[in-house]
């Protein structure tokens, strides 16, 4: 059994719409990796984040996860164990009252026994460092705090996956930064496979490969350096540059001789330093 | 708003606080029936003692639970008025048309008192019990009658749901009604018929809001496994202990004290 | 129209428990035409202090004195202030309720109780003001615009009040870098068009340093710094102390700095730093 999530050929038309909003998608998500997709607004990122955990099912083609077919009405529930799906707005994904209560509602529908439920929210709360607040109101706490929670019990179902789309799009800067650095931890530490939807360009950069999706269409894919040194045809798409990527560019295009593929402020003064 | 104390939960760890939540509403549903079981003022010695040995128990102020009075004055007065003038009795005093009669002021006192009783006790209950371990005691409660088609788990669902997010709705309440008033609406002139039609750009927003959240909130308990009470299991199970069985003890003597008074005195 | 705030402080429900302190002294000019960022993170004050500019909020002590009038004094007419001094909370397309985008933007307008005529040519100018099409889009529903869209009908409901004062909290959140380049563009048209004060408030540095005359940044409840962007960005290492960014590029000039190389540090934009990076390179025989 392959330990992947296999997109072929997929399209996937929103009922009566008349234009299919994901085009032929073929895509392959290794266990372990942390891969970036990125596009504007209405590019398909997010339905095709939907047909990962078979909240939706492909119109044409087929998904599937670890061999398991979406389209296979049996598998829908172990589908979704394994792949634990972050949503955009903090708010409207907390169940519970009280902030442990909503970690153990996913283990609770998959029916683990109370001991080991214990178990599970005390080490996810553990592993997106809210431990303090378990007994907290969900809302009380800032939109960073709470998508953790909300992260918090994906993790306690044990999936092997974890999408998120747009987990920080409604976020502060600060609770952006408290997320994409649960999310690094828990690729890094926790070996979890993450597929982050996003449009901060500065949170792809972290990924080990990015997708660019426009209109319904993959129009690229790679690593975020290879990505992002292609600055006209991202920004063509609408799309931001990290600005020091732009400024390298821009200076390239003027004559100095500069890497193309500058992502970071420490290596952009790396390249400038012998030419000033 | 603050002042409503009915309904509200005061954190605590007394033995009250700690009893199992369906030992709490079936107490408190015994005491209800109880207090109509009474029938003249001695009997009243019973209950009376009960709750004050129980918010002394809960750490609570007799001084709180009282104040929980207050919104409900004029229910309270009502019952007294009514009373006091519509039996029929030995005229003590006489105004007009109207006449007070003896038995109308027991009547009129007695039935305050019940009623007074009857808010105390339930409201005890929950200012002990966090609304979410009340929810989850109704659905341990209810879940025999599922068979007879009581949608138990449903029930404590929605509870839980609504719990969870009528904070949220406050909030955004807050919001939308101060951006309306940014564009000169005006929530509070005019007479009722105007101030229904100003609450339009309001409660149209609140809706769609809402609306929008529960499509949201739906899909994330879908794609976290949720498919209804069927094999689900919880983290924290309800457990009676020994306070439990005390309590219920004690409520026996309740219920003897009271049926005694009403059937042997 | 010049507002001028005055020892601020606003303390959030007194006597209580929950009492906190949103607002500690605030003071600070908003001279008429002036563009102004305000900064700071969530719960830094923010939103307390602009929610006071046009009276929504009372201030606990202080004073609000916008075009030489108390507006907290009595007998004041909140709703002309809030005619003058639009504000455009965050989401705003979350406060729309009308069927056609037209009724909706018509609600600030006949709330000013003026004439059918008037209403409808403010509503024309409004929707233009914002980038749509009058007739193209009066009658639809502003159920079913995009999210872009929805936004912009929003804030022209505000502007169809003919506000002197503009105030956006946060108009770009939840957008996509398109949209959000789109609004801010639009905010810049309409401020030279229309030779308003604006003030803007943002998380963004990167976007608020292009834009904006002054920065003024909050931080609990208190504001700690207020000037001209590079007035504010000189200070960087007391922005970072609170955990605020300040632009890549400008990031970027100051490290070269530190390294010892000839550059001015007060970049705010990348067109900027190109220009600066090559005069420097220029000078050493590079480029």
């Amino acid at each position: 059994m392959a330990a992947e999530i296999l997109a072929e050929g997929v399209c996937y038309r929103y009922s009566q719409a008349p234009d299919m909003a994901l085009k032929d998608v073929d895509l392959r998500i290794r266990k372990g990796e942390f891969v970036a997709i990125i596009g504007p607004n209405g590019s398909g990122k997010s339905t095709l984040a939907k047909l990962f955990n078979g909240l939706f099912v492909p119109t044409k083609g087929k998904v599937t996860v670890d061999g398991l077919d979406t389209r296979d009405r049996d598998n829908v529930w172990k589908i979704r164990q394994k792949a634990g799906m972050v949503f955009q707005n903090p708010d409207n994904q907390i169940v519970a009252t009280v902030v442990e209560e909503d970690v153990a509602f996913g283990p609770e529908n998959l029916g683990v026994p109370p001991e080991e439920i214990r178990r599970r929210v005390d080490e996810a709360l553990e592993i997106v460092e809210l431990k303090d607040f378990a007994q907290k109101p969900p809302h009380l706490l800032s939109g960073g705090q709470k998508q953790r929670v909300a992260i918090a019990g994906i993790i306690a179902m044990r999936p092997d996956y974890i999408i998120m789309d747009e987990p920080t799009a409604m976020l502060d800067p600060v609770g952006r930064k408290e997320v994409i650095n649960t999310v690094k931890r828990l690729n890094r530490e926790e070996g979890k496979t993450i597929v982050l939807i996003t449009h901060f360009m500065e949170e792809a950069v972290e990924a080990d490969r990015v997708i660019v999706m426009s209109e319904g269409y993959v129009i690229m894919e790679g690593s975020p350096r290879e990505i992002f040194s292609k600055v006209d045809k991202l920004k063509a798409i609408g799309l931001d540059i990290p600005q020091v990527t732009e400024l390298a560019h821009r200076l390239r295009g003027r004559g100095l001789t500069i890497r193309n593929d500058v992502l970071t402020i420490d290596e952009m003064v790396e390249c400038l330093c012998p030419l000033l | 708003m603050r002042e409503i104390t009915i309904g509200q939960y005061i954190p605590g760890n007394s033995v009250i606080h700690r009893l199992d939540p369906r030992t709490k509403i079936l107490i408190t549903f015994a005491f209800m029936v109880l207090l109509f079981v009474i029938d003249d003022f001695a009997g009243y010695a019973f209950p009376l003692i009960f709750i004050l040995v129980a918010s002394l128990l809960s750490r609570i102020s007799i001084k709180y639970m009282v104040r929980g009075l207050r919104p409900l004055v004029i229910i309270i007065l009502l019952t007294f008025v009514l009373n006091l003038f519509m039996i029929k009795g030995r005229v003590i005093y006489e105004i007009g048309p109207f006449s007070i009669t003896y038995e109308g002021l027991y009547q009129g006192t007695f039935m305050v008192l019940r009623l007074v009783l009857l808010i105390v006790g339930t409201s005890l209950l929950t200012l002990t019990t966090s609304p979410i371990t009340l929810t989850d005691g109704i659905e341990s409660l209810l879940k025999p009658f599922s068979k007879v088609g009581v949608p138990a788990h449903e029930l404590a669902m929605m509870m839980t749901i609504a719990l969870r997010f009528i904070p949220t709705l406050m909030e955004e309440t807050d919001k939308i009604m101060k951006a309306q008033m940014a564009r000169g609406a005006d929530f509070s002139s005019g007479n009722i018929v105007k101030r229904a039609q100003n609450m339009v750009p309001l409660l149209v927003p609140l809706f769609i809001s809402a609306f929008r959240r529960a499509d949201d909130l739906a899909m994330a308990m879908e794609s976290r496994c949720y498919r209804g009470g069927e094999n689900r299991t919880r983290m924290k199970t309800l457990k009676m202990t020994h306070e439990d069985i005390f309590a219920f003890v004690a409520t026996g003597f309740l219920a003897a004290g009271c049926l005694a008074s009403r059937f042997l005195w | 129209m010049p507002i001028i705030v005055k020892n601020l402080t606003h303390v959030y429900m007194p006597g209580t428990p929950f009492e906190s302190v949103a607002l500690r002294d605030v003071n600070w000019n908003v001279e008429d035409g002036e563009f102004w960022g305000l900064i700071g993170h969530t719960g830094s004050g923010k939103s307390t202090l602009i929610q006071h500019l046009n009276g929504l909020l009372k201030p606990t002590s202080g004073e609000v004195i916008i075009d030489g009038v108390n507006i907290n004094e009595r007998g004041v007419n909140l709703r002309e202030i809030r005619q003058k001094v639009g504000l455009v909370f965050q989401y705003p397309e979350h406060q729309l309720f009308e069927e056609t985008v037209e009724k909706d933007v018509a609600f600030g307008p006949k709330n000013l109780g003026l004439p059918e005529e008037e209403v409808t040519r403010r509503v024309r100018e409004a929707l233009e003001l914002v980038g749509l099409k009058y007739d193209e889009i009066k009658d639809r529903s502003p159920f079913e615009l995009s999210g872009g869209q929805m936004r912009r009908v929003a804030i022209a409901g505000v502007l169809a009040m003919k506000p002197k004062v503009l105030i956006l909290d946060e108009p770009t959140v939840g957008l996509d870098p398109r949209g959000r380049d789109e609004i801010l563009r639009q905010i810049v048209r309409l401020r030279e068009k229309q030779n308003m004060t604006v003030i803007l408030v943002s998380h963004s540095m990167e976007d608020i340093a292009k834009l904006v005359d002054k920065i003024a940044v909050m931080h609990k409840g208190r504001m700690v710094e207020s000037g001209t962007p590079r007035q504010v960005f000189k200070n960087y290492k007391a922005l970072a102390s609170i955990g605020l960014d300040i632009p890549q590029v400008t990031h970027l000039m100051i490290k070269l700095k530190e390294k010892g190389k000839n550059v001015a540090t007060d970049v705010l934009t990348v067109e900027e730093a190109e220009a600066e990076i090559l005069r420097a390179a220029r000078g050493k025989g590079h480029a």
